[in-house]
């Protein structure tokens, strides 16, 4: 009699997803490099859209001379403020609507009436109450990051483990103790998704303030060069946006990891 | 000290508005230095009883009280061991003993020697620095157990401390409780549902009716101290925890079938 033998082989191979971490880098070269390309051969004229050597070349004289400087200060003087002060209030009102009823009640239909407004809407409304100058500008961006911290921070309050409240209560904590240690750090995770999403949203609203109302600024360096048709100048201030997003996004992802040291994994 | 339960009763009102009484009304009494298990079949209300002895949880008649000469300069206190372990996994295993003496007032650095004597009693020595994740779910216990010896209570209670742990490590932490108790004489009030691990450390052991809990006997455990693991083939043990199952091995039954009723209906 013939005898099979079939072997059981691994079902799950086309699961699997490595990292292709060489893939990565090479993706964002060959982006840029198919760019320069583009410029090179006079396929595209370099007043739409000037080649990435130009640009880097324009931002280098554009460091040299301290001009960019001046712009990233202000602009960075702005946003420390206005992230800032929004998030303080955000942690602060999202710990209180979500630990007191009360506080609950009241701040909750308001939130839910106002988080819905567009932030930017309000500038002329901010500038007519504060003035043409740096306060608006900040009151703008501490608003749009206020509301989503805010949002976060609640739903981290709210999340705590009833077991761990229970446990802390049954070895004394009183109430401010416990908020202090068990709902700040149970909602510690959600506080950090908070603030990423706020620096994505403040860096939107501070471009969208400089470039209404501002004498300096990167938002007010790419409109004014849009203006005078400097493309190249243009370019320059949107690759820096760029590398603010990601360099703030990193900055938050290890001061998460630096405070939350209790994480698995 | 000793904690006196009188007349405690409880009733739930679940969301129809039907009132459930969890406990009929349950009376006794735990002496100072004794070894009491509350023991009861599922659903009987005991962990609503410990809830209430610890001020968790407010109890719908009669009062809990301590009765005694007082320890200078403190009121008493009770500490609760959990069978989640429920430890803060954002402090480390000393910072988790420490939390009671923070919330009693006591200064840093007698916090820190109390914390370091409870943590060589429970075998944490040298483990003080890790965080809950990094242990296994035996010395997640052991740190549940010296942050509430830490606090010294005039009571003890144990949820079921050691039913989310594999058989092995619960017998083990089953002796090492017993040792830490030879030492201490703690008093304490151990919950379980299991008639063995209550004959087997307790003097005495209170049975509980199923639902609405109230108390069925209480049995005195006549065993000698300290107790050994050789000592559960002993007739007196054998015999005490036949006749334990025979008070409650119809409430058992009726427990099982009431809880399927109550899946059935469930929402």
């Amino acid at each position: 009699m013939a005898v099979e033998r079939l072997v059981v082989v691994d079902r799950t191979a086309f699961l699997r997803r490595p990292d292709y971490r060489a893939v990565r880098v090479l993706a964002l070269l060959g982006l840029v490099l198919a760019w320069e390309l583009v410029t090179r051969t006079g396929w595209v004229s370099s007043l739409f859209l000037p080649s990435p050597s130009g640009v880097l070349a324009e931002g280098l004289d554009m460091v040299r001379s301290g001009q960019l400087f001046v712009h990233l200060l202000r602009s960075l003087e702005r946003l420390a403020w206005g992230f800032g002060i929004g998030a303080l209030a955000g942690v602060g009102v999202g710990v209180g609507v979500g630990f007191f009823a009360l506080a609950d009640a009241v701040v909750q239909p308001i939130i839910a009436a106002t988080f819905p407004i567009p932030k930017i809407a309000l500038l002329p409304l901010l500038i007519l109450w504060l003035g043409i100058g740096e306060a608006s500008k900040v009151a703008v961006v501490a608003l749009g990051v206020f509301f989503p911290m805010a949002i976060n921070t609640y739903a981290g309050v709210r999340q705590a483990d009833p077991l761990l409240i229970r446990a802390a209560v049954s070895f004394g904590a009183g109430r401010w103790s416990l908020i202090r240690k068990v709902i700040l750090p149970s909602a510690l995770p959600m506080v950090f998704a908070g603030l990423k999403l706020g620096a994505g949203i403040a860096l939107l609203l501070l471009v969208a303030a400089e470039q209404i109302a501002a004498d300096a600024g990167i938002g007010f360096l790419i409109l004014q060069s849009g203006n005078l048709m400097e493309t190249t100048r243009l370019m320059v201030g949107i690759v820096v946006l760029s590398l603010l997003g990601v360099a703030s996004y990193w900055a938050l992802g290890a001061l998460e990891r630096a405070v939350i040291r209790w994480r698995h994994t | 000290m000793q904690v006196v339960i009188e007349r405690v009763a409880k009733t739930f009102h679940d969301r129809r508005g039907r009132d459930v009484v969890a406990l009929g009304q349950v009376d006794f009494a735990v002496e100072s230095r004794e070894f009491v298990a509350l023991l009861g079949p599922s659903g009987c209300g005991k962990s609503t009883l410990l809830g209430i002895i610890a001020g968790l949880l407010p109890a719908s008649a009669g009062r809990v009280y301590f009765e005694g000469e007082p320890r200078p300069g403190r009121a008493p206190v009770t500490a609760t061991v959990f069978q989640e372990f429920a430890l803060f996994p954002w402090r480390t295993v000393r910072a988790n003993v420490e939390f009671g003496l923070e919330e009693l007032g006591i200064s840093g650095l007698e916090r820190a020697e109390r914390a370091r004597h409870y943590l060589d009693m429970t075998g944490l020595g040298g483990f003080e620095g890790k965080y809950p994740h990094q242990l296994s779910g035996g010395m997640r216990q052991r740190v549940g157990i010296a942050r509430a010896l830490a606090v010294e209570p005039a009571v003890l209670l144990l949820d079921e401390p050691f039913s989310a742990l594999d058989a092995q490590t619960r017998t083990l932490m089953m002796d090492e409780l017993l040792a830490i108790w030879e030492r201490t004489r703690q008093t304490i009030l151990y919950v379980t549902h299991n008639i063995q691990e209550a004959v087997f450390m307790a003097d005495r052991v209170i049975v509980l009716s199923r639902r609405p809990g109230e108390v069925l006997e209480i049995v005195p455990i006549k065993l000698p101290r300290p107790r050994r693991e050789s000592q559960q083939g002993d007739p007196v043990f054998v015999q005490t925890a036949d006749r334990i199952w025979g008070l409650i091995k119809s409430q058992a039954q009726a427990a099982l079938l009431d809880d399927e009723i109550v899946a059935e209906r469930g929402p």
